[in-house]
């Protein structure tokens, strides 16, 4: 890859400005893609080892409850990026960060990849256990509901030229539909429905560790793999972005040069 | 409030003019009542039972055609810019255009039920309930069309991006709105339905406008 070049820090940055910086963070985010990759790797190794092999059978349910540890941390996934993209919403709003324009923008495909496979091993899931793929019930609804959003975002994105206007115009309506991510949480808890209730709660863990240790390490896995594409995925953007600044430069010169002519 | 009514005004008064949107409106409003019973076979049993939910469904419709109509022209022509640099906040002027867009895309949709309880085979306690039930839940509907109407303004394909991001947000208003309609559904549920759907409307009337202004704002800077 070619070096970036270095922007010379300005005198009043504080250590946030600094590794905030797009530029900045192109150079310290290349450190932590390989640490990534391997800890990824290594989990989801672990993690699948002792979810297909080192887990016991449900006693009602037998072997499909080894859906459970790819269901549980998409699921958990769906959620957690989309209370990231609100976050990164209010620090594109307020502090018009363009770390947080990107970050927000490269999240949107990656929670409706991981919301629709959550939704997708349910429904394998529901077949067996439930007789049925699809149910309406609250948690399942309001799932759907936050994929079809993650779906208008992306489509929101895709349907301005100017990346930079997007980004605010984008957070609002971000911030608009973070009320859903309550309703998802606590659907469980308020309808008392087909979907059971969590498993992790003020009250304790409802499970054996037997089970829930492979659980816990498939969370963890599937966080990293989420932060892993993410780091990635918003290098990408950057050097994208910067690509094209170049390129109208560029063409902006050119053009100019054949008007003085 | 004197520049508050007079932008109410204003706006029913721009609507007026273009008196044929309203009545394509109403007629595809009836339209889609039209096309339930042709779909799914005249079995007027069924069709009464049905009928609540068809008719949030073709307001819920309508509503999302009318969207563009909120923002785009006043965009366009300028007229929102100047509005922003009016003696009465920005937010406030969102808000009577709000009501302004309710009185006449909303309510001539209200005044069309008669018939189209008349072609679903709606019983008088159900349309009445039907009825309060749409002038409760549609300003919240209209409040969240506020938001991505104001989000699509710039975008000439607007008026196609604009449904599928507050159609979303707007599925609450049809669950509660449906429930607060069907007698049949067990003692309290109904009312507690219709409390929730006028609270949702309150709730999203008041706050949307602030998310709205400031969408435009930035679509303008």
């Amino acid at each position: 890859m070619n070096k970036i070049k270095q922007i010379a820090p300005v005198k009043k940055m504080n250590w946030f400005d600094k590794i905030a910086h797009p530029g900045q963070f192109l150079i310290w985010s290349r450190y932590l893609i390989l640490p990534l990759i391997i800890i990824t790797i290594t989990t989801f190794i672990i993690g699948l080892w002792y979810a297909f092999f080192n887990s016991p059978e449900d006693y009602q349910m037998g072997n499909t409850v080894r859906i459970m540890y790819i269901h549980v941390p998409t699921a958990w996934l769906s959620q957690f990026i989309y209370v990231m993209m609100a976050i990164s919403s209010i620090g594109s709003l307020v502090w018009r960060h363009p770390l947080a324009d990107v970050a927000m923008k490269v999240a949107a495909p990656l929670g409706a990849t991981f919301t629709a496979m959550a939704l997708f091993t349910g429904a394998l899931w529901g077949r067996p256990t439930w007789g049925t793929y699809w149910e309406w019930d609250g948690r399942m609804t309001s799932t759907l509901i936050l994929l079809l959003m993650y779906l208008g975002l992306i489509a929101l994105w895709r349907s301005f030229d100017d990346q930079l206007r997007a980004a605010k115009l984008v957070a609002i309506i971000t911030l608009v539909g973070v009320i859903n991510i309550p309703i998802i949480k606590f659907s469980v808890d308020w309808w008392n429905t087909l979907h059971q209730p969590s498993i992790i709660s003020s009250k304790g863990i409802s499970m054996p560790p037997e089970i829930y240790t492979p659980l816990f390490i498939m969370l963890f896995a599937f966080t990293m793999l989420f932060i892993l594409l993410q780091t990635n995925a918003m290098r990408t953007e950057i050097i994208r972005r910067k690509a094209d600044r170049l390129m109208r430069k560029k063409i902006n010169k050119n053009s100019g040069a054949k008007n003085n002519v | 409030m004197r520049v508050f009514l007079a932008i109410i005004k204003r706006d029913i008064k721009l609507a007026a003019h273009s008196i044929g949107d309203m009545l394509t409106l109403i007629l595809f409003f009836i339209m889609v009542g039209v096309l339930v019973p042709i779909a799914i076979g005249p079995d007027k049993e069924f069709l009464a039972n049905i009928a609540p939910g068809i008719m949030w469904i073709a307001a819920f419709l309508s509503s999302l055609l009318a969207l563009d109509r909120i923002f785009r022209p006043d965009h366009e022509d300028g007229s929102l810019l100047a509005m922003r640099h009016s003696a009465i906040s920005f937010e406030l002027i969102i808000f009577a255009k709000l009501i302004a867009h309710w009185i006449s895309a909303i309510l001539p949709l209200i005044l069309a039920t008669p018939m189209m309880a008349l072609m679903l085979n709606m019983d008088m306690r159900n349309f009445i309930n039907s009825v309060i039930s749409l002038i409760v839940g549609t300003p919240a509907l209209i409040a969240f069309g506020a938001v991505g109407a104001a989000i699509t303004v710039s975008l000439k394909r607007g008026g196609l991006i604009a449904p599928v991001l507050i159609l979303p947000l707007s599925l609450p208003i049809l669950i509660f709105g449906v429930s607060s309609i069907k007698i049949n559904v067990g003692a309290g549920t109904q009312e507690a339905a219709l409390l929730i759907l006028a609270a949702i409307s309150l709730i999203a009337v008041s706050l949307t406008p602030f998310a709205t202004a400031l969408a435009l704002r930035l679509t303008q800077e």
